[in-house]
């Protein structure tokens, strides 16, 4: 049980039941949909860009736990980032869940984030953390095609 | 004649085979022996995939170890053993299907295939602009995308019967349904996501009144309960090697000659041709025509021996303690409070496609895996269906005569601890 709980935190299990910003952002001038086919997750991302800045940030959608509080995590970690320090985040988020930093240290300030380190023993489960912020690449780019984990 | 000998069945009773060993039966499947995350393995994924008993694996072993050639054009003796034994594996599944001949018995790479090549071979030559084929809203994805295809390039039509609430088909739908447009009818024996058992026979039977010949995808209906391709009598069955503890790689299409013969080659090839020139080729009979290249000789083999291993048990047997686990388990997993099982037809397979309120399957699924409980979470390459349903994706338990109700206990334990993580 004790590592199963490694992987369902207390926080992530809060952040799936309570998800912050599930909201759509009607003022968003910019929207991304990602999908997971293998398991049905399908996440829409809002952004409300001020030039570079993310000024507001919504999600809707349905998915697993997992997939569900990591987006509502992202959505309060990147609100008010540029651009840039959001991707950075992601590119640090994606190291952790699989497993490129060792023994989760936190060098990169991912702060809270931290709590999806579990996540790099259940190679089955990355897509599920790390779609919501393939979505929201997407969005930064302006992507139009839905992105999809496969 | 009759008559006399019901009197006789009367007096003695009902005739129940004897009970499974399931104990015995377990060690012949050494996969299920493992550990996982230090828990025995109870494998509840069986619609995914079955567990192979020793024999098939020895016999695989063997083929490879002492009789591996090519067959079909050898004039040495170990082709002509390894051409003996596929095709005595071809005479089997005739006999474990009762078809009438071994011709009407094509090799091909599993269900998936077998319902392509009728898409392909059949569908070009009969099924024109406007035409319609009918399928039901649970089809799996096999049996949906072959046909999207074909009526993408004919211009022809999918009609789908719907479901009720429980899983099952609309038979006054159905009915409706078939027209003088209609030219296919390729319908699910076994519902994979919901374990329905369709009445397929009845549905033939209505079709042929009109001159439709049916395609059944059987790929589920095989490992639980003995099928009778005459007694059905269906145009076309399909099914997977790998899902009758046989190896992967390796499947069935039954089609009765009369429809085989008018149909072209489904691949051009080594094997499929009895003259090949610059200016004409002509092509191979039955079954061959529709076997281009050298096939999976082991599997065909492999699968032989998974036959034969069922034969010694008896698919009615089978059929019997299966009814019996899934009575136990839906029973069983009834009683969790908050529990919504997917699929609640009469005439039911061993599968439980369930949902938990507040969890989602994939996480399901996740807290079971720990617990060495291996079930399958998502659509179930059946997204029409959840779409149906209402529901992004279920986890489902999947049984074979293997399992036991101590597995089912064990089961119901892992949901109550998917519940305490939840809670």
């Amino acid at each position: 049980m004790s590592d199963l709980r490694e992987l369902y935190q207390q926080v992530i299990l809060d952040h799936s039941k309570k998800p912050r910003n599930y909201q759509k952002l009607e003022c968003a001038n910019r929207t991304a949909e990602g999908h997971n086919p293998l398991c049905g997750d399908q996440f829409t991302i809002y952004l409300k860009m001020d030039g570079d800045v993310i000024r507001d940030i919504g999600f809707e959608g349905a998915g697993c736990a997992i997939s569900k509080a990591s987006a509502s995590m992202m959505t309060t970690s990147v609100k008010g980032k540029t651009k840039a320090e959001a991707e950075a985040l992601f590119e640090q988020f994606h190291k952790m869940v699989t497993g490129e930093t060792a023994d989760c240290p936190d060098p990169a300030g991912l702060g809270k984030l931290t709590v999806f380190c579990g996540v790099c023993e259940y190679p089955v489960r990355v897509k599920c953390a790390s779609l919501p912020w393939h979505t929201l690449h997407a969005a930064l780019e302006g992507k139009e095609t839905p992105i999809s984990t496969e | 004649m009759t008559f006399a000998s019901d009197t006789v069945s009367k007096k003695m009773g009902p005739l129940r085979p004897p009970a499974l060993d399931v104990e015995n039966i377990r060690r012949d499947f050494p996969l299920l022996t493992q550990k996982i995350h230090g828990k025995s393995l109870v494998y509840l994924d069986n619609a995914a995939t079955t567990q192979k008993p020793q024999a098939v694996i020895d016999r695989i072993t063997r083929y490879y170890q002492e009789e591996n050639s090519n067959i079909h054009r050898g004039v040495h003796s170990l082709s002509e053993k390894a051409t003996q034994a596929y095709e005595a594996a071809r005479a089997k599944v005739r006999g474990f299907l009762n078809a009438s001949q071994d011709r009407e018995i094509l090799f091909v790479r599993g269900a998936t295939e077998g319902i392509n090549l009728v898409a392909q071979s059949y569908g070009r030559v009969f099924i024109k602009a406007g035409d319609e084929i009918v399928l039901s809203v649970m089809e799996h994805h096999s049996n949906i995308v072959p046909w999207q295809m074909l009526c993408e390039e004919r211009g022809a039509a999918l009609r789908v019967i719907p479901i009720n609430d429980t899983g099952e088909l609309g038979r006054d739908e159905y009915e409706k349904l078939l027209n003088e447009r209609t030219k296919l009818v390729s319908i699910v024996h076994i519902s994979n996501a919901l374990g329905t058992i369709n009445p397929v026979k009845q549905m033939i039977r209505s079709a042929h009144d009109r001159g439709i010949p049916v395609l059944v995808d059987g790929a589920q209906a095989v490992p639980h309960l003995a099928v009778d391709v005459q007694e059905l009598d269906c145009d076309f069955y399909v099914f997977s090697g790998h899902k009758l503890f046989g190896p992967t790689g390796i499947g069935i299409l039954y089609g009765k000659a009369g429809l085989l013969e008018q149909m072209p080659p489904y691949q051009g090839g080594g094997d499929m041709i009895s003259s090949v020139s610059f200016e004409k080729t002509c092509y191979n009979t039955l079954p061959y025509k529709f076997e281009a290249g050298t096939p999976h000789i082991a599997g065909g083999i492999g699968l032989g021996a998974a036959i034969d291993y069922l034969n010694g048990i008896g698919m009615e047997r089978i059929a019997a303690y299966e009814q019996e686990l899934l009575a136990y388990a839906t029973d069983a997993l009834s009683g969790i409070p908050g529990m919504r099982i997917i699929g609640t037809a009469k005439e039911k397979a061993g599968v439980l496609s369930f949902i938990l309120d507040g969890v989602h399957p994939h996480d399901i699924g996740t807290i079971l895996d720990h617990e060495g409980v291996a079930v399958r979470a998502g659509h179930h390459c059946a997204m029409p269906l959840m779409q149906r349903l209402g529901v992004p994706a279920t986890a489902r338990a999947s049984l074979a005569f293997y399992n036991t109700k101590e597995e089912i206990d064990l089961l119901v334990k892992g949901i109550y601890k998917v519940k305490e993580v939840f809670a």
